[in-house]
């Protein structure tokens, strides 16, 4: 056998066997040098060391299920604990026969999250999506939800006052007078239910037991926190970040020293602000729930991290964008509503979700002002004097659940990225 | 001609006072600033009114006032005899010791762990990988509670501490090993090693400028120990050399003598590393890989060795895109410092808070908090924005 072919051509030659296949590989990422030769079985023996003594005490030698936890004494893990107060680190106090309740909320809100990560959602489906999910969640949670009609005219107002300005040039004239009978139903409503005219009607509607906050706990907690702190946090963020751009000196100065402030302190400081100077701002005789006291605290520190991050969004945007709406004698709130933010939002969708992955894991604090959130039901696990001694199995557990949460929010993350960047990427 | 006419038909014409710019800007300016005053008016006066009815006092009197509780972790002298002022210097002291020991070793093992990714060694590589995922996406407070309950259940009690050769004892009450007892000299001592520090910057400096004049090189790293580590020596021998050691021993329950790193610091210390170290892990990595390959390639092809490729060419490069970044996670350390109440170290949180539950006084204590975590906050961006500038591209 010759290399050269008749023709005067070499023959083509595989590879030697080190160089290709599985040999090949390992050769090349494994052992490329002594160094890393070294390297190589050095780690190999931590790992297999590591991994043979984690899953002998994690799984071979485990209790599965036990009465109590001195049954699980002298073995490994002793995972009959987490089988016995799941219930608890998930739902908290809440009442037991009602499981289901937080249960289907959980499910609810996952399902408005997935639907809205989908980019053929986002239309105007979303604004239904998130207005029913999130009747359907709090009427699952409260199991009893009560709308004042002054709700109601606030947001006939709210619709009728920005369809005028933002569809004021554009719509005909029947939409235009529907927004303004909007407009004038919900003012003249407010107006005299201020004035007291009108009585304090409410929409009730009743289908569950009543569940106050102070029941709540565990995942839904956790969830309802993040998910609803970020959202009313967002268009408050937007806001502060339009402020900051502003060329007004004092809203911009307004907005400049909020955003620092609150940047400059820790979550914990606004937390136990939020619970103990809270009821003090409050005129004499009004209560405000705790969990609502968390909430403001996680919308107040949430508010300005979004708002640094729409400005970069805004920065991002060339000039020629604002003075192109300028010349179309678009007024401030169209160039805003209709020009502006729809191209600086976009850019911002990835690092908004790295901010939701940051305070899904820093809602964890509230544990400090006293709220049953995931992490602090939990720790409640661990008191139960059955069953202690085993706090390592809890909070991998924990730690498990939070790490499904993040890990699958920073891929989404990065898939974006991606997604978003192609139509500008050569 | 028909520009002109338009032009001075605009300037003759006059603008209603609520079409002009100006006006309007400065009528929304006065009306959310006024919205803005109500709403701090109406917190206010509703807080004053409050007060006045529950009987709280107001003002930073209570400041002198003797504290009363205990503090585990004490840097200068403090007793429960000491005053509030005093109970949350002491705190404050602790926050800036977790701080500064959090991202000195937060840094150094997250950039460890950013060049581990990009190894060429596919285990190591996959290995810092997954240690990122895994430490950047569980809460640090679940850390936090993890590895404090792992020490104070893991290891046993002080009777059963684990021994090693008698000095150091390890238990579950923390690590106590055995210190020089105190004397006057360690004070001048701390006083050398300041003075070893500072002539060693200005020797590194002057090293650098006679290389660059003459080419010569100069051992700065040697000469640098040796002022660092030889200056304290000289002062200590000239003192007569005391050699007397305070050793831990066990009496009753736990040890006395000695000193000891407590398990809550521990914990937050460890904690803090670890999970900050991953969000480094993946600045470093970025900043390296943003680099274009030609910057090794040239500097491998003049000649320079591996150490110096990455010290002289790649790294000073890398740090322009590193330090923003890193700048915000040196300020997370920081604040989350303040986690450290959750398992008990006495923080600067943790102390103000105790004052908060004894005085009732929240509002004062609550800015207090504010303020010196912002003058924190300010002190490390300030810094590390002159360190940005120092380090900037400097163009023509």
């Amino acid at each position: 056998m010759t290399d050269v072919l008749p023709t005067g051509e070499r023959r083509q030659l595989a590879p030697p066997v080190t160089e290709r296949g599985a040999l090949g590989w390992i050769r090349k990422n494994l052992f490329s040098s002594w160094a890393n030769g070294i390297t190589t079985v050095v780690l190999l023996v931590a790992v297999v060391w590591f991994l043979q003594g984690f899953l002998n005490w994690a799984v071979f030698t485990a209790t599965f299920t036990a009465p109590n936890g001195q049954a699980c004494r002298g073995h490994g893990a002793c995972w009959a604990l987490i089988h016995e107060k799941y219930r608890y680190i998930f739902f908290g106090s809440f009442p037991y026969q009602q499981h289901w309740r937080p249960l289907l909320a959980i499910l609810t809100m996952l399902a408005m999250l997935i639907s809205s990560a989908d980019r053929r959602m986002w239309n105007s489906r979303l604004i239904w999506i998130w207005t029913i999910g999130s009747f359907v969640t709090f009427l699952l949670m409260f199991g009893v939800l009560s709308f004042p009609i002054s709700l109601f005219l606030f947001v006939a107002l709210a619709v009728g006052g920005l369809g005028l300005i933002l569809r004021g040039v554009i719509a005909d004239p029947v939409e235009l007078n529907a927004y303004r009978a909007l407009l004038a139903i919900g003012a003249i409503g407010l107006v005299l239910r201020v004035l007291g005219v009108m009585p304090a009607w409410s929409l009730t509607i009743a289908p569950f037991d009543y569940v106050e906050t102070g029941l709540w706990g565990g995942l839904p907690v956790t969830m309802i926190l993040a998910t609803y702190g970020l959202v009313f946090a967002f268009p408050y963020g937007v806001l502060l970040a339009l402020g900051r751009r502003s060329k007004l000196p004092l809203i911009k100065g307004l907005c400049v020293g909020f955003i620092e402030l609150i940047r400059g302190v820790p979550l914990i400081s606004l937390l136990i602000m939020a619970s103990v100077m809270l009821p003090l701002f409050l005129p004499q005789g009004t209560t405000i729930d705790k969990f609502l006291r968390a909430l403001v605290a996680v919308i107040l520190f949430a508010g300005a991290y979004i708002a640094e991050i729409i400005r970069g969004g805004l920065q991002s945007l060339p000039k020629g964008q604002f003075e192109a709406a300028d010349a179309m004698a678009l007024n401030y709130p169209q160039k805003t509503i209709l020009v502006i933010l729809p191209q600086a939002l976009r850019v911002v969708i990835p690092p908004l979700i790295n901010t939701f992955i940051g305070f899904f894991k820093d809602t964890s604090l509230v544990l400090i002002i006293g709220i049953f959130d995931f992490l602090n039901t939990a720790n409640q696990a661990l008191v139960d004097p059955n069953w202690a001694g085993f706090p390592a199995e809890v909070y991998i557990f924990a730690a498990f659940v939070y790490f499904l949460f993040c890990f699958s929010m920073s891929r989404y993350s990065k898939y974006l990225e991606v997604e978003l960047n192609k139509g500008t990427r050569r | 001609m028909a520009v002109d006419a338009l032009g001075s038909a605009s300037r003759t014409k006059k603008v209603p006072p609520w079409n002009d710019p100006t006006i309007r800007g400065w009528v929304f300016q006065i009306v959310v600033v006024g919205l803005v005053g109500a709403l701090a008016w109406f917190l206010v006066s509703n807080t004053l009114e409050n007060l006045a009815r529950q009987k709280i006092a107001s003002g930073f009197s209570y400041l002198n006032r003797e504290a009363g509780f205990e503090i585990g972790d004490t840097m200068i002298a403090y007793s429960p005899a000491s005053t509030y002022a005093r109970a949350m210097f002491v705190g404050l002291l602790n926050t800036l010791k977790v701080a500064v020991l959090g991202i000195a070793l937060a840094t150094i093992l997250g950039t460890l762990l950013g060049v581990g990714r990009l190894s060429p060694n596919w285990l190591l590589s996959k290995l810092c990988e997954y240690y990122v995922e895994i430490f950047r996406n569980v809460p640090l407070l679940l850390w936090l509670f993890l590895i404090y309950k792992m020490i104070s259940e893991a290891f046993p009690g002080p009777r059963q501490a684990i021994n090693v050769l008698n000095s150091f004892f390890l238990s579950n009450r923390g690590l106590y090993f055995p210190v020089p007892l105190a004397d006057p000299i360690h004070e001048w001592m701390g006083v050398g090693l300041i003075v070893g520090i500072v002539a060693t910057y200005f020797m590194a400096r002057w090293a650098r400028r006679r290389q660059e004049a003459t080419g010569q090189p100069f051992h700065t790293i040697y000469a640098g120990i040796g002022l660092v580590v030889g200056i304290p020596l000289l002062i200590w021998v000239a003192g007569g050399a005391p050699r007397g050691v305070s050793w831990p021993e066990l009496k009753g329950f736990n040890f006395v003598g000695g000193t000891v790193i407590q398990p809550e610091f521990t914990a937050l210390l460890v904690g803090l590393v670890l999970y900050t170290s991953a969000f480094v892990a993946e600045i470093v990595r970025s900043g390296i890989l943003a680099l274009n390959k030609g910057q090794s390639e040239a500097a491998a092809a003049i000649g320079l060795s591996r150490g110096q490729v990455m010290r002289l060419v790649l790294l000073p490069q890398a740090m322009r895109i590193i330090v923003p970044p890193m700048t915000s996670q040196y300020l997370n350390v920081t604040k989350n410092s303040s986690l450290a109440i959750a398992i008990g170290y006495p923080d600067l949180v943790a102390s103000v808070n105790v004052t908060i539950n004894q005085t009732g006084q929240a509002i004062e204590n609550v800015l207090i908090i504010m303020a010196v975590y912002l003058t924190v906050s300010l002190s490390i961006s300030a810094f590390m924005n002159w360190y940005n500038k120092r380090i900037a591209l400097t163009e023509r």
